[in-house]
């Protein structure tokens, strides 16, 4: 039985110590811990006022007053990437629900009717998934775009974007895994027994396809990282004075001659977040893939 | 066959004429009047008003719809409000810079890649294969940009080799030639390729182990053929097909990121183009431009079905 092994309470000792035994999920979840407890931390404190202009004591070079130095106005550089992580984290969190709460709710609707056997239903699940299929074609830095374009800039139009472009992602992966749980005995016997397609859905198939939509959020996010930081050296997504990584980069690129370092930092606060999530999404692949766990 | 190919392009076809529904009417419901938008708040009412008329906006919505894409299928483009060009002219031009290099990158990304892949499939687990992987998990969290922005920082302000960006022309008559308009595209490309690379080397790695542990690679190896001869003959050729369809599918990611490299480089390409007309509001030009990019995508996603089934003769034979 593929589906049995689950995050249940009994199971989560082992998933647990297993986890804690697998390099690339430990490094992912300290580097993705880094990047929240940098958000956070920023909420409260930074060295020094993230937008306060110093121009005195602009572009200074890393030190003990400036970690990691002053921009053109002299901002602190490490206050503003503390302040950066949350445009980051926000659009994460926001585009991936967005994209997993509609994606996930579509998906289990098409499966749903799918399994309830009628022309009307195949037909509900096939149009679904050709609207998925087709919002392939609107990549979401180009969906940006054109909102951007119709709404102008801002951090809520690319959230929409970002979020939207997620939807078909995650209705595939939802829609697929729905469908061989709702080829099983159990789901046969639940239905049997009178429960409603809902209840069906709810109790029996969410649990057994989070595995896979769980490995995919963390993916989505980075993803959402990579798509705002774009959006954002664009000018089209955090809007000043709300620092933001992606914007940092813009600012350094017209002071490459006289302060180098600084098209570096913001960029290597965008990498490590990604790749923390990246291999943190690896890793979970392989602590839930039930096939794997038969293995071991 | 035949049926598979037609059942293929009638799906194209839809996509298109749905994607150039969903574009128009975004553009359509804008929250106010387009004329309004475009030339900001201080325009004059009769410049409005004469834009309106430009516009074909006292047309019916289906009237323009159908002008739209008539024109567009014709190459015969409404015009740019702030270049005051037909938007086609406008689009040829920039091609000229963006396709040359989406194509650039999209050898560089195979050539990079099979490398990467092929050497990490080789040794696996070796310590040549996690290093590869490693690289290339480095490679996938790199935003195009900032690697962009690196290799600026690398060859034209550290070592001088390269200009920070522009683009010198191909023709002499522009002062230039193939080698400098090459030369110009060259760092663009390369930060496009990477990321893609990086995904495609880990595609092309798993693939090759997938066909290593077949049957007839074994055969191969007992009647005496040599491994890297068994990697070459036998294991590449059949690891192409789904490397070659993940790489026709990073071209459409290729031509989206050209958006922001194109930027990062200041190359008059189409991506510059979409990014200009957006901070300027010429919304002809952006549903045009738009209109393109997904058109490439979806004409992509085409040819790489049909390849797949001129290449995999099982599937073939299941469509039909």
């Amino acid at each position: 039985m593929t589906t049995a092994v689950l995050i249940t309470p009994g199971a989560d000792h082992g998933l647990w110590a297993r986890a804690c035994r697998h390099p690339s999920f430990v490094f992912g979840a300290l580097l993705t811990a880094l990047l929240v407890c940098a958000a956070l931390l920023s909420l409260f404190w930074t060295p020094w006022p993230p937008t306060a202009l110093n121009i005195p004591h602009k572009l200074q070079p890393p030190g003990a007053a400036h970690w990691l130095g002053t921009d053109a106005l002299g901002r602190d550089v490490f206050s503003q990437l503390l302040v950066g992580a949350q445009s980051s984290i926000v659009v994460g969190v926001i585009a991936v629900g967005i994209g997993a709460g509609l994606g996930v709710a579509l998906g289990c609707l098409a499966a749903a009717q799918r399994a309830n056997g009628s022309a009307a239903g195949a037909w509900v699940d096939e149009i679904l998934m050709r609207c998925a299929d087709f919002t392939f074609a609107f990549p979401a830095l180009l969906s940006a775009i054109l909102l951007t374009a119709i709404y102008g800039p801002g951090l809520v139009t690319s959230i929409v974007a970002i979020g939207i472009f997620n939807v078909p992602v995650f209705a595939r992966i939802a829609r697929g895994a729905a469908v061989a749980v709702w080829a099983r005995e159990y789901v046969t016997a639940a239905r049997a027994a009178g429960l409603a397609p809902w209840g069906i859905t709810r109790s029996h198939v969410l649990p057994n396809i989070a595995s896979p939509l769980i490995v995919q959020a963390t993916v989505s996010f980075a993803t959402a990282i990579l798509a705002e930081a774009a959006l954002s050296y664009l000018g089209l997504g955090t809007q000043p004075p709300q620092p933001s990584w992606g914007r940092l980069l813009n600012d350094a690129q017209s002071l490459m001659f006289q302060a180098p370092m600084l098209a570096v930092w913001p960029g290597a606060a965008i990498m490590l977040s990604v790749l923390g999530l990246n291999m943190m999404g690896d890793g979970l692949r392989d602590l839930l893939d039930p096939k794997l766990n038969r293995q071991r | 066959m035949l049926w598979f190919v037609f059942k293929r392009l009638a799906g194209f076809v839809v996509t298109l004429a749905v994607a150039s529904g969903v574009v128009f009417a975004m553009l359509e419901f804008l929250p106010g009047d387009a004329a309004q938008i475009m030339l900001g708040e201080t325009a004059t009412p009769e410049a409005v008003a004469a834009l309106q008329a430009q516009l074909g906006l006292d047309q019916p919505p289906l009237a323009r719809y159908l002008q739209w894409v008539g024109g567009l299928l014709q190459g015969d483009t409404a015009r740019s409000i702030g270049y005051d060009t037909p938007t086609a002219e406008l689009l040829a031009e920039r091609l000229r810079v963006t396709l040359p290099l989406a194509m650039l990158a999209i050898v560089l990304t195979v050539v990079l890649a099979l490398g990467l892949g092929v050497y990490a499939a080789a040794r696996h687990h070796k310590l040549g294969d996690v290093g590869a992987m490693a690289l290339s998990q480095l490679g996938i969290a790199i935003p195009n940009f900032w690697f962009a922005i690196l290799l600026i920082l690398l060859f034209a302000v550290q070592l001088q080799w390269v200009s920070a960006g522009g683009f010198p022309g191909w023709t002499e008559d522009e002062g230039s030639g193939l080698w400098p308009g090459l030369k110009a595209l060259l760092l663009p490309a390369l930060s496009l390729a990477l990321v893609q690379a990086a995904i495609l080397a880990r595609m092309t790695r798993s693939a090759m182990l997938d066909v290593m542990r077949e049957d007839h690679v074994r055969t191969a190896r007992a009647k005496g053929l040599s491994r890297r001869q068994t990697l070459l003959r036998h294991v590449l050729r059949n690891a192409m097909i789904p490397v070659m369809t993940v790489a026709g599918l990073q071209f459409a990611n290729l031509i989206t990121g050209t958006i922001v490299v194109e930027n990062v480089f200041v190359l008059p390409g189409v991506g510059r183009l979409i990014f200009q007309a957006v901070n300027n509001r010429d919304l002809v030009v952006v549903r045009d431009v738009v209109m393109l990019m997904v058109a490439v995508v979806v004409l992509v996603n085409l040819l790489v079905d049909l390849l797949y089934a001129v290449v995999d003769p099982r599937l073939r034979h299941a469509a039909a």
